[in-house]
């Protein structure tokens, strides 16, 4: 689960991060309260959506000027230009479609004297299966611009979970970023509420970029993007209260409501999977065939009629969709299940599209009985690669 | 020969009581499993009782520790059905009572869990399978987690997958092409695992009846890149079987997280391509469709 900066920068907040004084707005009138409530001379006025690259981003609403997502107001009056400009316009960044997010809120910060940008970052290393800091003293650009011009300008260093971060380590963090007094004091702390922050809210990304040395020679937490283990949520429930449905999309919110796994695609052919390799497989193979996939849909493991005909809808309601495939191997499913749940839905939904739909497993012939004699219009494939074929002809022959 | 199982591994069931538990014992005990026995804290010296699909009732004594249980049985494997939240709590005490194999079919455990688990794992007796995986399957001998036993037959070709319905694709296309398998192993979709691809390949290159090799991948990691140079390293030792690959993945668009957690591209790392060029510089056939595992794998041994 993704949340807006000024979220994440309030959690770390919490454990003694040095950050800027700063108040999330969303509107003008609270704009201005939180302006003059900021002891200048410098606000920084930042938009919040759920994407990376947003100072470089650019507004589709021409009267939102042609700067990013990101703006100085040297004056009061110029912060206050900027949040007027940005608020509920649309910002496209290189993470985000081409139509762009549209700008709810705005974080409004105190500004900093910096002296020197740095990055930093926490997650969990699959290869050691640790917690792993990543530094580098390139901050405030692309980082994987610089993991890939400059690999050596990155350094990973893992976490032992049993010792957390020792002072060792800590030393070698400060020595990655080659930080010296007061800065390297201040670091020394700072890593180590960082990792406390990160376990303790079972994150699974903690991004600092830039992590910056202020010409006061402290350093401070300039940006915070943060994600969190959607499987560990249950035991935050202060993090789930921080959730922006405004951000996610309406079909996913949907899904993750039935318990499925569903992302919206670009492309023409519905899918509906069970297990999260084959359905991605299941995307590989239609576009193998020559047509894209619609959506991601890993209906899971244990799915009942219910959870299947829903699934269904889901996928229905996208306008994109010209056909429908099913892609079934039973292990705990049963077929014959899973083909009463797609007749289900097929009727209620009216179902105007093609739909193909390939059952393996536990039950398979009672399941492809059940179709066979529903005088539906579904057509029954055999097999994974019998399957795409006609559900690309069918989308084709349109 | 096979590996990991065999008709004299004897399994526990940790999560016995519950309803996927109770499902897929019963489905192993008809399958053929040695099921000794279930683990449920404050139901021990009860009796699990249930019918086989044919009709035969059975019993399972339940302990209430893994430990308890193992004295009792002699088991040396256990699987485990634990809801999540309690998951890691139920792996660590199945690695104090040093159970040799946990085969963890769990979805949606806690990565930083996990990372507690795999220290203790580290420095433990026990490998761990999983956890969000399928199980560990050698046909007609033993049966450990919830893959469908109908698809199996007995033969020559090992299979290790991180995905749980592509390893029945696998399975069941090496049966209809005839060559059946060896085991199959699901190490699971999860960024922090018990076991990665590259101790299932020492077992399968060692194991003499396995023939072949089918790999399947995803996107997200670096554990095929890391696979495809072990097996680079091993060739030239003169260690080499013949391979078939499969990458899940190639359209999954970046920084989307595809149902399973591991399932990720990110930070320019992890995509399809790179995976694909590491496995096939090392000599694995990768097919570009899923469902051509098996009839790729009948070209390379004709080759």
């Amino acid at each position: 689960m993704n949340i807006h900066e000024h979220q994440a920068k309030d959690v770390l907040r919490a454990f003694g991060v040095p950050l800027a004084s700063g108040v999330a707005v969303f509107s003008l009138d609270d704009a201005k309260r939180a302006i003059d409530s900021l002891p200048g001379p410098l606000w920084v006025v930042k938009s919040q959506i759920h994407a990376g690259g947003r100072g470089k981003g650019k507004f589709i609403e021409k009267d939102a000027g042609e700067k990013g997502g990101v703006r100085l107001g040297f004056s009061k009056e110029q912060a206050l230009e900027h949040v007027k400009a940005m608020l509920g316009k649309h910002l496209v960044t290189k993470q985000t479609s081409a139509a762009g997010k549209q700008v709810n809120r705005i974080y409004i910060e105190d500004g900093a004297d910096i002296e020197k940008e740095l990055y930093l970052s926490l997650l969990v290393d699959r290869g050691s299966g640790r917690v792993a800091f990543v530094v580098s003293t390139e901050g405030g650009m692309d980082i994987e611009q610089v993991a890939h011009d400059t690999p050596e300008k990155i350094i990973t260093l893992t976490i032992d979970p049993t010792a957390g971060v020792t002072d060792s380590d800590a030393g070698k963090l400060c020595d990655a970023l080659n930080l010296k007094d007061q800065a390297r004091t201040d670091m020394l702390g700072l890593s180590k509420t960082l990792y406390k922050a990160f376990v303790d809210k079972d994150m699974s990304m903690l991004e600092i970029n830039p992590l910056i040395v202020m010409k006061n020679g402290r350093v401070r937490v300039l940006d915070a993007k943060v994600s969190f283990d959607g499987n560990a949520l249950f035991r935050h429930p202060d993090i789930i209260a921080l959730r922006d449905k405004t951000e996610e999309d309406e079909k996913e919110i949907e899904a993750a409501e039935w318990d499925l796994a569903y992302i919206a695609l670009d492309g023409t052919i519905g899918c509906m999977v069970n297990g999260a390799g084959l359905a991605m497989a299941t995307m590989d193979i239609i576009k193998l065939y020559g047509e894209s996939p619609a959506n991601f849909c890993d209906v899971g493991g244990g799915a009942g009629k219910e959870k299947v005909s829903a699934a269904f809808k889901i996928i229905m309601k996208d306008p994109n969709v010209k056909g429908i495939l099913v892609n079934i191997f039973g292990g705990i499913m049963k077929c014959d299940v899973i083909a009463e749940g797609v007749l289900a839905a097929v009727r209620e939904t009216n179902l105007a599209v093609p739909l193909v739909v390939r059952l393996e497993g536990t039950n398979v012939e009672l399941g492809k009985k059940i179709i066979k004699d529903s005088g539906l219009n579904v057509i029954s494939a055999n097999d994974l690669d019998d399957a795409a074929q006609k559900i690309v002809a069918a989308v084709k022959g349109r | 020969m096979s590996i990991l199982v065999d008709r004299n591994t004897k399994v526990l069931t940790q999560g016995m009581t519950g309803e996927t538990g109770t499902f897929h014992t019963i489905q192993g005990i008809a399958y053929g499993t040695q099921m000794v026995g279930g683990v449920t804290p404050g139901k021990g010296g009860t009796k699990w009782s249930a019918t086989l699909p044919d009709g035969k009732a059975v019993e399972r004594p339940i302990y209430n520790t893994v430990a308890e249980a193992k004295a009792a049985t002699g088991a040396n494997a256990t699987v485990i059905y634990v809801p999540p939240k309690f998951c890691a709590k139920a792996i660590e005490e199945a690695i104090d009572a040093e159970i040799p194999l946990i085969v963890t079919i769990t979805e949606g455990v806690p990565v930083l869990d996990m990372v507690r688990v795999k220290a203790k794992l580290l420095k433990s007796k026990s490998r761990l399978i999983g956890p969000n995986c399928p199980g560990v399957l050698t046909p007609d001998e033993c049966k450990i987690g919830i893959m469908p036993g109908n698809i199996f037959k007995k033969g020559s070709v090992g299979v290790v997958s991180r995905s749980g319905t592509l390893t029945y694709e696998a399975v069941f296309q090496t049966t209809q092409v005839g060559l059946g398998q060896t085991t199959a192993v699901g190490i699971g979709g999860d960024p922090v695992k018990g076991t990665e691809f590259i101790d299932m390949l020492e077992m399968f290159l060692k194991d003499d009846e396995t023939k072949s090799i089918i790999m399947i991948g995803e996107i997200g990691g670096s554990a095929e890149e890391d696979a495809a140079q072990f097996l680079k390293d091993e060739a030239r030792r003169g260690r080499k079987k013949p391979m078939v690959g499969f990458i899940a993945g190639r359209t999954a668009p970046k920084g989307r997280t595809m149902g399973h957690a591991g399932a990720i591209v990110s930070g320019g790392k992890g995509d399809a391509e790179s995976k694909i060029a590491a496995m096939e510089s090392a000599g694995i056939r990768v097919s570009p469709s899923p469902a051509r595992l098996g009839k790729t794998m009948s070209e390379v041994l004709k080759d």
